[in-house]
C-alpha cells in the first residue's frame, strides 16, 4: 500500500512542480475551445442545436484528459531507458503495485489537468445546467483518466522505441478524440462514422459528462458509465498484464 | 574476506532468438570482494548483470546469489542487491533526498532508519548539503555519486555497478572509486563493477573475469592476468586476450535512445 501510496504521490509531486508544462499543455484545448467553440458557434446556432460552447466545453474537457492521460505513459518509454522506473523494476515489490501506483498517478495528474480547463470553460462562459451534478461529473472524468492512464501504460510497456510514439499520437489518440463527439453531435451521422464512434470509449466519457453537465446525452448517462467501468477493468488487466512482461 | 561465493554462476546461457548473448559462462565471486566484469562492447557484460539483478532469466543453467535462486526466490533475492545501472535511473524532477526516500519504501527500511542511514551515505558521498535540490541540476559526477549511495540504502550484500565512470572527467573517476574502495571497506559490500578503463579495474578490482564473445577467457588477479599473457599493464593483457579487433554491433533501440538524449541532456 505505501509502495503504490508513494508512487503515485510521485507522479503528482512531479506534475505540481512542472509548471511551464501545465500552462504549456492547456495550448491545445485552449486553441479547440477559443477558435473551434466561437468559430462555429454561429453555424452551431443556425442549425437550430444551440450553444455550441455548452456543447463543446465538456468535450473539451475530455479531450485534455485523454491527452494528458497518454502522455504520461509515452513518457514512460523514455523513464524506462534514462529514468526512474528501472529503479522500480528491480526493487522487492509486486509489480501489481508499482503499475497501480503510476497508473492511478497518471489518472490523477490528468483529472487536475481536466479540472484546470473545466475552469478555463467557465472563465469563458460555460454554465453547467445544475452545480450539483458537477461532483458526478467528475467521478466520469476519473473513469476516462484511468482508462486512458491504463491504456498508456500498456502502450508504454510494449513499445520499444521512441519513433513509436508518433504511430501512438496519429493512429491511437487523435482518432479517439475526433471519433469521440467531442466536437460534433453524434445524431444523424453516416453509418461508418457512426459505428466507428461506438467503438470508441472517449465517446461514452464525453457523452456522460455532457449529459451531466447540460443534460445532453446520446445514450443515457448509465449505460456510458456502465461501458466506461468495463472498458476500464479491462484496461486496467490489459495494461498490468502489459507491465509485468516488461524486460528492461 | 570469506572464500566463500555470494555469487555462483554456473553454465548460464542467455539467447535472444538466434544470437547467443552469454555462451555458457561459469564464475563465482566471493563476499566481500571487489570483483571487475571485464570485455568488449557486446561481450555480454550487460546481459550478466540483467540476469543477475532477475531483469532477465537465463535460457539455461544456474545462478545464485546469497544462496539464492531467482526463479524461486525473486524477492529475496532483490532485497541482497543494490544496483547502478549504465544508463541514469534517477528520478531528476525530485530532490536527491526524495529520491533517497522513495528507494527507503521501495525496500521497506523502516521510516527512521531511512532517514538515519540517508543522512550517513549523503554525507559519505558528499552530498548532503545539496539534499533538498532537484537532480535535474546536478553535475553527472554528482548523478552517480547519488545513484550509488541510494543502492547502498538498504544495506545490500553486493552492489552492482555498470560502468559507473562512464562519461566522467578524470577527477569525477578518481574520486568515485576513492568512495567505491571505502565502502567495500566500511560496509563489508560486495562489489560486482564493469568498466572499460582497465587503469581502473587495476586500481580497483581483487579479481577480474574478462569476457569475450559471451565465453569467460581468463579469471584471476590483475597480476595473475599479465602473467598468464606475459604483459606488464592489464591493458595490455586484455588486448592480449580479446584480440585487437574493433567490435561494430548493430544499434539497438537503446542506443538510438542515448543518442537521442546526447542531443537534449548536453
Amino acid at each position: 500500500m505505501t509502495v503504490v501510496f508513494i508512487l503515485w504521490l510521485r507522479e503528482v509531486k512531479k506534475y505540481l512542480r512542472s509548471r511551464v508544462q501545465i500552462v504549456a499543455s492547456l495550448g491545445g484545448p485552449l486553441m479547440y475551445l477559443g477558435v473551434l467553440g466561437f468559430g462555429l458557434g454561429p453555424v452551431f446556432r443556425r442549425a437550430g442545436e444551440g450553444s455550441y460552447l455548452q456543447f463543446m466545453a465538456p468535450g473539451v474537457i475530455g479531450m485534455t484528459v485523454l491527452f494528458t492521460a497518454m502522455f504520461s505513459g509515452i513518457a514512460m518509454l523514455w523513464d524506462r531507458q534514462f529514468g526512474f522506473l528501472k529503479e522500480t523494476l528491480v526493487a522487492p515489490v509486486p509489480r501489481l503495485a508499482i503499475m497501480i501506483g503510476r497508473t492511478l498517478g497518471g489518472a490523477t495528474v490528468a483529472v487536475l489537468q481536466g479540472t484546470l480547463i473545466f475552469v478555463v470553460t467557465l472563465i469563458a462562459g460555460f454554465r453547467p445546467a445544475s452545480l450539483l451534478a458537477v461532483p458526478l461529473a467528475f467521478l466520469v472524468i476519473a473513469l476516462i483518466a484511468v482508462i486512458f492512464s491504463a491504456l498508456a501504460t500498456a502502450i508504454g510497456s510494449s513499445l520499444k522505441e521512441m519513433q513509436g510514439f508518433q504511430m501512438v499520437m496519429n493512429f491511437l489518440v487523435m482518432p479517439t478524440f475526433f471519433l469521440s463527439g467531442a466536437i460534433y453531435p453524434l445524431e444523424g451521422l453516416p453509418k461508418v462514422l457512426g459505428a466507428l464512434t461506438r467503438v470508441d470509449p472517449l465517446t461514452y466519457g464525453v457523452d456522460g459528462v455532457r449529459g451531466l453537465l447540460i443534460g445532453r446525452t446520446h445514450f443515457g448517462v448509465a449505460l456510458d458509465v456502465a461501458v466506461l467501468v468495463g472498458v476500464g477493468v479491462l484496461f486496467v488487466l490489459f495494461g498490468a498484464w502489459r507491465f509485468s512482461k516488461i524486460e528492461a | 574476506m570469506s572464500d566463500q561465493p555470494i555469487i555462483r554462476v554456473q553454465h548460464v546461457i542467455k539467447s535472444f532468438g538466434k544470437v547467443t548473448a552469454v555462451n555458457d559462462v561459469s564464475f563465482d565471486v566471493r563476499a566481500g570482494e571487489i570483483f571487475a566484469f571485464l570485455g568488449p562492447n557486446g561481450a555480454g557484460k550487460t546481459t550478466t548483470i540483467k540476469m543477475l539483478t532477475t531483469l532477465l532469466r537465463p535460457t539455461s543453467g544456474s545462478l545464485e546469489l546469497d544462496g539464492l535462486d531467482p526463479a524461486t526466490h525473486q524477492t529475496e533475492m532483490r532485497r541482497r542487491f543494490g544496483v547502478v545501472f549504465q544508463d541514469p535511473s534517477l528520478d531528476s524532477d525530485l530532490t536527491a533526498w526524495e529520491n533517497m526516500d522513495i528507494h527507503g519504501v521501495l525496500y521497506h527500511v523502516p521510516r527512521r532508519a531511512r532517514r538515519e542511514r540517508t543522512e550517513t551515505l549523503l554525507r559519505m558521498f558528499e552530498l548532503w548539503d545539496r539534499r533538498d535540490d532537484l537532480v535535474k541540476t546536478f553535475s553527472g559526477g554528482m548523478k552517480r555519486r547519488l545513484e550509488i549511495a541510494r543502492g547502498l540504502l538498504h544495506t545490500p550484500k553486493v552492489l552492482f555497478l555498470d560502468e559507473p565512470t562512464l562519461g566522467l572527467d578524470p577527477q569525477s573517476r578518481n574520486q568515485m572509486w576513492t568512495h567505491v574502495r571505502n565502502l567495500n571497506q566500511a560496509e563489508r559490500v560486495t562489489v560486482f563493477l564493469t568498466t572499460h578503463y582497465m587503469d581502473e579495474a587495476d586500481r580497483v578490482a581483487d579479481r577480474i573475469a574478462v569476457i569475450d564473445h559471451g565465453r569467460i577467457v581468463a579469471t584471476g588477479s590483475s597480476a595473475q592476468l599479465k602473467q598468464q599473457t606475459g604483459t606488464d599493464s592489464l591493458e595490455a593483457a586484455f588486448l592480449a586476450l580479446t584480440g585487437t579487433t574493433i567490435r561494430d554491433e548493430s544499434a539497438t533501440a537503446a542506443d538510438q535512445m542515448r543518442q537521442v538524449a546526447r542531443v537534449w541532456r548536453r
